[in-house]
């Protein structure tokens, strides 16, 4: 049986809102199931658990799954309360409804930020929690016992010290009549026998055997496939196109044009892309058609020394600076960058005159609600979204983009039509991690220590658009995320140059958000100090880092663990990183070698991390060694350019990524820590770049700045 | 007749594939891509989409018994030949070992690839009972990952050659 629960959603969502009485399905805790009395009052619990008085329970995920192993998680965390095996439940994606569903912390019903197992920990256990007392105070009352005389265990309340034994499912009834209990007291961590033990992914036998279903998968009835083409040129559209070529095409029904894009519907995709090939689309180009690398290069070499915004504002750095002297800086230089996640974007919409369906994997379940309810100007509770899981989300599915595109081309065709972006398409219009440049000045003490930081920040504020909440007085405070370092020095300085891309370029969340940004300039930055003091890198950020015991300790067991004080042979060099964000702190230490041709090789890759309680160590480690490998790629080959208003690359041949014969060996090592639980699935991602960066600089004397990393000749200086 | 059969517009059937065992009569062009029919007219959606040059993997299929990229690979090549897909690998003895290696080491995370790297492992671990780490990199250097699950697809391929 599919760990999935396939039952219809518009209906499991209508068992939800019944909170905790009994319906059809079993019973349901929600967190205020006590509102059901009162009818009248609104009720709007979060509800994640259904027992049914037979068979599987099962557990609602408010997170989405997108490879992170969340859905293991959420069930590890309801089953440790609950008293449930794993083998004991079924999952079940959430509907659209913040109302239930919100992230805490985001306050909306979105997966990002490192931000679900932070937010949600508490919640989960809670709900869980609740869920064993109703069931045990009913067998309790039954049995003419006292609660205190029960307990649960594996889906069942047991008699203590008796021999009656009542499975969840036989309970349900008396249940529902039970007092909600408030303010439910939680296990102590050192009672978890679910969390922080290895579990096996629940998700793994259906990604294993093929059955596994993703947004690109939905086939609602009737359903007809299209291939798009969106206007190359950013904020371009569409002039003019003949759809005889495309309808000449054996199972092509439909050219539809709306004014940015054409998409041609057929009877399965190949035909769709086949007469989308044949078409012969004029673009008006728009007034983006002169831009081109070099100049968007050039006016962020110009915002540079250009007007910025303050943020972070310690000590007295002018004064610093001239008591101390000389200054030094370093410009470091990120390119644009594409998530390129393996589901190329797509979305099923069916619009109808009284309602619309859309079946898309998404981070942002609310906002893709509201997107199609917008286009198709119906009221939100006319639109139901089908979640689906994930082929990588990276924060690409943080944007409803696409959600829009194909519910203003669903609107021209009769019954649903899945539009599938190609590759070409899914890179040209991302949306982006931007251009990001950073400029470090800094003076160093008599004992070489600095004393004085100014980081400026230049590149476009996402948040602007995205999460207004999250800017402060026009700072980006995500692109400002750890631009002041981590280090002990006394006077530092931020600052905020905002510089955005062009008019109709969509720049957007990118893994690791504001930390993989200020992480590299941060972390070389540091290196390039401690070099200029000619001390030993790992002793420079000890000696800076007193104050901060986690992200020392993940420091010194990263270099116990890579052997840092071991000598090296000729031609190789280490180099380290640290990154503090997400609610974890994390080190790592990349070991290369050149070779006699100049180029590099990644030897290994060090990383340890302590992020507060474990939910699943296993999922940390493949974690980390997944945040690792998307650093390693962008750091290696992560570079768009842009000519005539249009991006370049389109496919993995020109936009390559990490493969495995690339791959070094990645070893994660976890601080245990009783800490609340910190993020997991970004933290692995922002040192990757600077410890290579160090390492190459270690092994060659080479200061490389620039990002991607310039591979064609490393040979010692 | 599977549904594929209905799909016909003309009502003739061109092109007979067998696909897990399976027979399917399907009226599409000559040159439309195996992947899709898998996908959209067969209704086989284990097999994926990534980048439709063959420079992925996610498509992976086995044709004949050999590993293929079916997005370039037209349905008119596939044609009178077995075809195998991931939703039957599990048929085969290096496919059983593939998938339960896969398990044991909880290698997916998304999973979107995860199809097409367990074709492109069944078919190494078929010509090549024990893969070296060169080996491995030489045939799975062709099927991209973008979770990372690299380090865990090396060890499960090892895992599964010993067993």
């Amino acid at each position: 049986m599919s760990i999935f629960d396939r039952a219809n959603l518009a209906v499991s969502r209508r068992q939800l809102l019944i909170g905790a009485s009994l319906t059809g399905a079993g019973l349901v805790i929600g967190f205020k199931p006590h509102a059901v009395a009162a009818a009248s009052e609104p009720f709007a619990p979060n509800a994640f658990i259904r027992i049914p008085q037979e068979g599987k329970i099962t557990f609602v995920m408010p997170s989405v799954e997108m490879g992170q192993g969340i859905y293991t998680a959420v069930a590890m965390m309801l089953a440790e309360e609950l008293e449930v095996g794993l083998d004991q439940v079924t999952l079940e994606h959430a509907p659209a409804d913040p109302k239930q569903y919100a992230n805490p912390l985001l306050g909306d019903q979105i997966t990002g930020g490192s931000l679900a197992i932070r937010g949600i920990y508490e919640q989960m256990r809670k709900a869980g929690a609740t869920a064993r007392i109703m069931l045990i105070a009913a067998a309790a009352r039954e049995w003419g016992v006292s609660p205190d005389a029960c307990k649960a265990e594996a889906g069942h309340v047991v008699e203590t010290g008796g021999s009656r034994r009542a499975a969840y499912g036989s309970l349900i009834t008396a249940a529902a009549s039970e007092v909600v209990p408030q303010d439910v007291p939680l296990k102590p961590a050192s009672s978890y026998r679910v969390i922080g033990k290895p579990a096996h992914r629940l998700d793994s036998p259906e990604k294993v055997n093929g059955t596994a279903k993703f947004g690109i998968d939905a086939r609602p009835d009737g359903v007809s496939y299209a291939a798009i083409a969106i206007c190359p040129h950013f904020n371009g559209k569409l002039r003019a196109v003949d759809e005889a070529p495309a309808m000449a095409v054996k199972g092509v029904t439909q050219v539809v044009r709306i004014e940015e894009a054409v998409a041609v519907v057929a009877d399965n995709t190949g035909a769709a892309r086949k007469g989308l090939a044949a078409l012969s689309i004029d673009w008006d180009p728009g007034p983006s058609a002169s831009v081109s690398q070099s100049e968007l290069e050039r006016q962020m070499d110009a915002a540079i020394d250009g007007k910025a915004l303050p943020h972070v504002n310690e000590g007295d750095v002018a004064r610093a600076e001239a008591e101390h002297g000389p200054v030094h800086e370093f410009v470091y230089r990120m390119p644009i960058l594409t998530h390129s996640a393996m589901e190329p974007m797509n979305c099923t919409v069916h619009v109808r005159p009284d309602g619309c369906e859309v079946w898309v994997g998404t981070q942002i379940m609310s906002r893709a609600r509201q997107a199609a309810a917008d286009v198709t100007g119906l009221p939100l509770e006319k639109v139901v979204v089908h979640n689906h899981l994930l082929g990588g989300g990276f924060g690409r599915r943080l944007d409803v983009d696409g959600i829009i595109l194909s519910t203003k081309i669903a609107k021209q065709v009769s019954g649903p039509v899945k539009v599938t972006w190609s590759r070409e398409e899914d890179i040209r219009h991302d949306c982006y991690r931007y251009l990001n440049y950073s400029k470090v000045t800094a003076t160093l003490g008599p004992d070489g220590l600095p004393v004085s930081w100014r980081h400026r920040v230049i590149g476009p504020s996402v948040m602007a658009r995205w999460l207004p909440a999250f800017t402060k007085d026009g700072v980006d405070l995500d692109q400002m995320g750890g631009a002041e370092s981590p280090y002990a020095i006394p006077n530092r300085q931020t600052d905020f140059a905002r510089h955005e891309a062009p008019d109709g370029m969509l720049t957007g969340n990118w893994r690791g958000v504001g930390a993989t940004r200020n992480v590299p300039p941060v972390e070389c930055g540091i290196d390039e100090l401690a070099e200029l003091a000619g001390i030993d890198p790992l002793d420079y950020r000890r000696r800076l880092l007193q104050h901060k015991p986690r992200l020392l300790g993940a420091l010194e067991l990263a270099a116990e663990k890579a052997g840092w004080s071991s000598p090296l042979e000729k031609g190789k060099g280490r180099g380290i990183a640290v990154a503090e964000d997400f609610g974890s702190f994390a080190a790592m230490i990349a070991e290369v070698s050149i070779g006699a041709d100049g180029r590099f090789k990644t030897d290994r890759i060090v990383c340890a991390v302590d992020c507060g309680q474990v939910i699943n160590p296993d999922t940390v480690e493949a974690q980390i060694q997944s945040g690792v490998v998307y650093g390693l790629s962008a750091a290696l080959y992560g570079r768009i350019t842009v000519e005539n208003g249009a991006v370049v690359e389109g496919n993995f041949d020109d936009a390559p990524v990490l493969r495995i014969n690339e791959t070094p060996p990645i070893e994660v090592h976890i601080v245990p820590s009783a800490e609340a639980p910190g993020g997991i699935g970004e933290v692995g991602t922002p040192g990757v770049a600077p410890a290579l960066l160090n390492a190459i600089f270690m092994a060659t004397g080479k200061r490389l700045r620039t990002l991607p990393i310039d591979q064609t000749d490393l040979r010692r200086v | 007749m599977e549904r594929g059969a209905a799909l016909g517009a003309d009502g003739r059937m061109p092109y007979n594939l067998t696909v897990n065992g399976k027979s399917y009569a399907v009226d599409v062009d000559g040159d439309i891509p195996l992947l899709w029919v898998l996908r959209d007219t067969i209704g086989l959606t284990g097999t994926k989409f990534g980048c439709g040059i063959a420079m992925c993997g996610a498509c992976t299929v086995h044709v004949d018994g050999l590993p293929v990229r079916s997005c370039i690979l037209s349905v008119s090549e596939a044609a009178e030949k077995p075809v195998t897909t991931i939703e039957a690998i599990g048929d085969t003895p290096e496919g059983r070992k593939i998938q339960q290696a896969w398990l044991d080491i909880d290698v997916v995370q998304c999973g979107y690839c995860q199809s097409g790297q367990i074709m492109s492992a069944t078919a190494l671990l078929a010509a090549n009972a024990k893969p070296s780490d060169d080996d491995i990199d030489a045939v799975m250097a062709g099927n991209i990952c973008r979770c990372g699950t690299y380090p865990r697809i090396r060890a499960a391929i090892k895992l599964a050659a010993q067993g």
